[in-house]
């Protein structure tokens, strides 16, 4: 991407006390992005927020935001807004009275602000609840007022902090592509910070997985769950296997790596010498499981079935291998037939191509 | 022997709510009823100095003239002597300016204490009541020794070079307005501590993420959230300085004429019982208001918790 950047965190570091929350991290995000930063708590990444909107400085290294220096700027001088975890939600003002606080800090006309507000209102959908108080809403009807109060100034950068966290499942999801269609719509950047892979997944254009005030990766969530550069962010998005083995041969296209007498065959993702230790990480939902040995199939072993986790769409078969290896494999129920039906202790055959896996050096 | 553990549960739990009515009527209604009877009467030289006694061995004629000679003569002459008017409203004057001294100075005070580290806010709040554990009197008298002609506050302001030569402050109404400020800090501070150190920080973010400086999310967000604790603390200061006897009597003068000197005056130096009646009476009167709404506040306080 050669355009600038709408905000870049360039080497910055951030300590409280002995901790060292923020580590000598260096990141862009460009406008119009909806940007996730996905990790586990205390990994930082509420920081790298708190860094954004202000109310944190950071000890060493610059925040950008469209190319200038944000040091020394106060939260309320900056062109950012956040939503907040909590909502933070005023309690003696109305729904109105709450998305039009930010508009009267910037003196707008009056009917300008009532217009604002309104459109706010008609966006979250909330028109009939005008002038209810917070503590007469629901969860999801305050999510939505926070939301809306975050946009009604227009900023340049949109803070989520958690925003879909105190929600229930079922409009959690829904949700979730909500923001994504609100964040289309109004071509805002949009930065979230998240520790559900799922949301991440759903929303966002690009994900920041993040581990102890790094980055672990950057990329699309196509790249960062099928290509994870580090066994860590393989296991921190979505399920996998993890295959510990000896490197024994390198051809141009795949590599060989060998465990317990199992042979495997992986796509040369990564640059590794023959007779060091690699790690093969493998999708479940990759691996077939069949009655039969496939004689096509590169990759394969034979097991038992162990355990089984029918999941609704999916079915998760724990299978344990001759060489006494676990493995998890999963199928759709959809594509599963009932002359194929797969059950506890059977003998089965587990088989996928070396495309399937991805070669792991740390 | 279920059913009999209930019932004795229910009729013991009755009892429970009934004590709180019985110790009322016992240490406040019973008390006010004589107090309006007395009210109600004539001075006397005799013992006790009022009139008419109920004479119960009179019979129904004894209790007829009983009622026949209670009048409302003393809370007539309440309303046409000038002093006790003038007392009133001094006493209401010297509790709003306090109140509102209070108020001024506590709020900073009470903001401090809720913003300062948690590990230190046990101990700061100790220091705001730990004045109190000494004698009342004991701290009067030193506020006395302290504002005397050549006391501490004058050597102060003489070596700061504020005033040329020493001022008088005993007998004087900022005395008194010293001495209850003083002795009813705590009562200020403490309700506001308490709204201000539950107030959630992330709506002074949030009221700073939409751009407001911070003396404007003070005015905007933190006033009105403490809006409960600031009325808590106004009533509990403002009641019972309309009352006060000590510091007007101690630290004042003639000028700072309070009601409770003047009943102190009519009961104890007049020995006029039922004129002292009539005006605590009416003080009572006054400050119903108040009182109410500050126990509205407070059940209503309860109930969202």
């Amino acid at each position: 991407m050669a355009a600038q950047p709408l905000v870049t965190f360039d080497r910055v570091t951030k300590r409280f006390g002995d901790f060292t929350a923020i580590d000598d991290l260096t990141l862009d995000i460009f406008e119009r992005e909806f940007f996730a930063l996905l990790g586990p708590s205390g990994c930082g990444k509420t920081t790298l927020l708190r860094l954004l909107a202000g109310f944190e400085a950071p000890d060493e290294g610059r925040v950008l935001l469209g190319g200038e220096d944000l040091a020394g700027v106060p939260p309320y001088r900056r062109p950012v807004n956040m939503m907040f975890q909590s909502y933070a939600l005023f309690p003696h003002l109305t729904v109105a009275g709450n998305i039009a606080f930010g508009l009267k800090q910037d003196r707008l006309p009056k009917a300008e602000i009532a217009e604002r507000v309104d459109e706010m209102l008609a966006l979250v959908q909330l028109g009939a609840l005008a002038q209810r108080k917070p503590d007469q809403l629901s969860g999801g009807q305050r999510q939505r007022v926070a939301l809306a109060r975050s946009l009604a100034k227009r900023p340049k950068v949109l803070l989520l902090d958690e925003p879909l966290a105190a929600l229930d499942r079922k409009l959690r999801e829904e949700t979730r592509f909500e923001l994504k269609e609100l964040q289309a719509r109004l071509a805002t950047t949009f930065v979230i910070v998240t520790h559900d892979q799922d949301e991440a997944m759903t929303v966002a254009d690009r994900i920041a997985v993040m581990d102890h005030g790094r980055i672990a990766q950057v990329g699309v969530p196509a790249e960062i769950y099928e290509q994870p550069n580090s066994r860590w962010v393989a296991e921190f998005v979505g399920d996998v296997n993890l295959i510990e083995g000896r490197v024994t041969t390198v051809y141009p296209s795949f590599v060989l790596l060998e465990r317990d007498g199992l042979r495997l065959r992986v796509a040369a993702t990564a640059v590794v010498s023959p007779g060091t230790t690699a790690w093969a990480a493998l999708r479940p939902e990759k691996i077939s499981i069949a009655h039969e040995a496939s004689d096509s199939a590169e990759n394969g072993a034979a097991g038992i079935v162990t355990d089984i986790g029918y999941l609704g769409t999916v079915s998760r078969y724990k299978v344990r291998l001759d060489c006494g290896l676990v493995v998890e494999a999963a199928m759709m129920n959809a594509s599963r037939r009932a002359s194929q039906t797969i059950g506890v202790n059977d003998r089965v055959w587990l088989s996928w191509t070396p495309e399937a896996g991805v070669l792991l050096t740390r | 022997m279920g059913d009999m553990s209930k019932t004795t549960n229910t009729r013991s739990s009755r009892l429970i709510v009934l004590a709180p009515y019985a110790w009322l009527v016992l240490f406040f209604l019973a008390p006010f009823l004589i107090v309006l009877k007395i009210s109600l009467s004539q001075s006397t030289l005799m013992q006790p100095p009022y009139a008419p006694l109920l004479a119960l061995d009179a019979g129904w004629q004894g209790l007829k003239d009983f009622f026949g000679a209670l009048s409302l003569d003393n809370y007539a002459a309440l309303f046409t002597d000038a002093l006790y008017r003038r007392s009133y409203l001094k006493s209401l004057e010297v509790a709003a300016v306090s109140t509102a001294i209070l108020l001024f100075i506590g709020y900073p005070v009470a903001y401090a204490l809720a913003r300062a580290p948690r590990r230190w806010q046990a101990i700061l709040v100790l220091l705001v009541v730990l004045p109190f554990w000494t004698s009342f009197l004991i701290r009067v008298y030193a506020w006395i020794n302290i504002l005397q002609r050549d006391g501490l506050l004058n050597d102060a302001l003489l070596a700061l070079h504020i005033i040329d030569r020493p001022t008088t402050w005993l007998a004087t109404d900022s005395a008194v307005y010293i001495g209850i400020v003083y002795s009813y800090f705590p009562f200020m501070v403490l309700p506001l501590y308490a709204t201000l150190e539950r107030m959630d920080e992330s709506l002074l973010e949030a009221a700073a993420d939409l751009g407001a400086p911070p003396w404007k999310t003070f005015f905007l967000v933190t006033v009105p959230l403490s809006l409960p604790g600031i009325a808590a603390g106004a009533l509990l200061c403002f009641i019972p300085i309309t009352g006060e006897f000590v510091m007007p009597d101690l630290l004042g003068s003639s000028a700072t004429l309070m009601i409770g000197q003047t009943l102190w005056t009519e009961f104890f130096g007049n020995r006029d019982w039922p004129a002292a009646a009539a005006l605590a009476v009416v003080l009572l009167v006054i400050l119903a208001g108040p009182i109410l709404l500050y126990q509205r506040r407070e059940a209503r306080a309860l109930e969202r918790r």
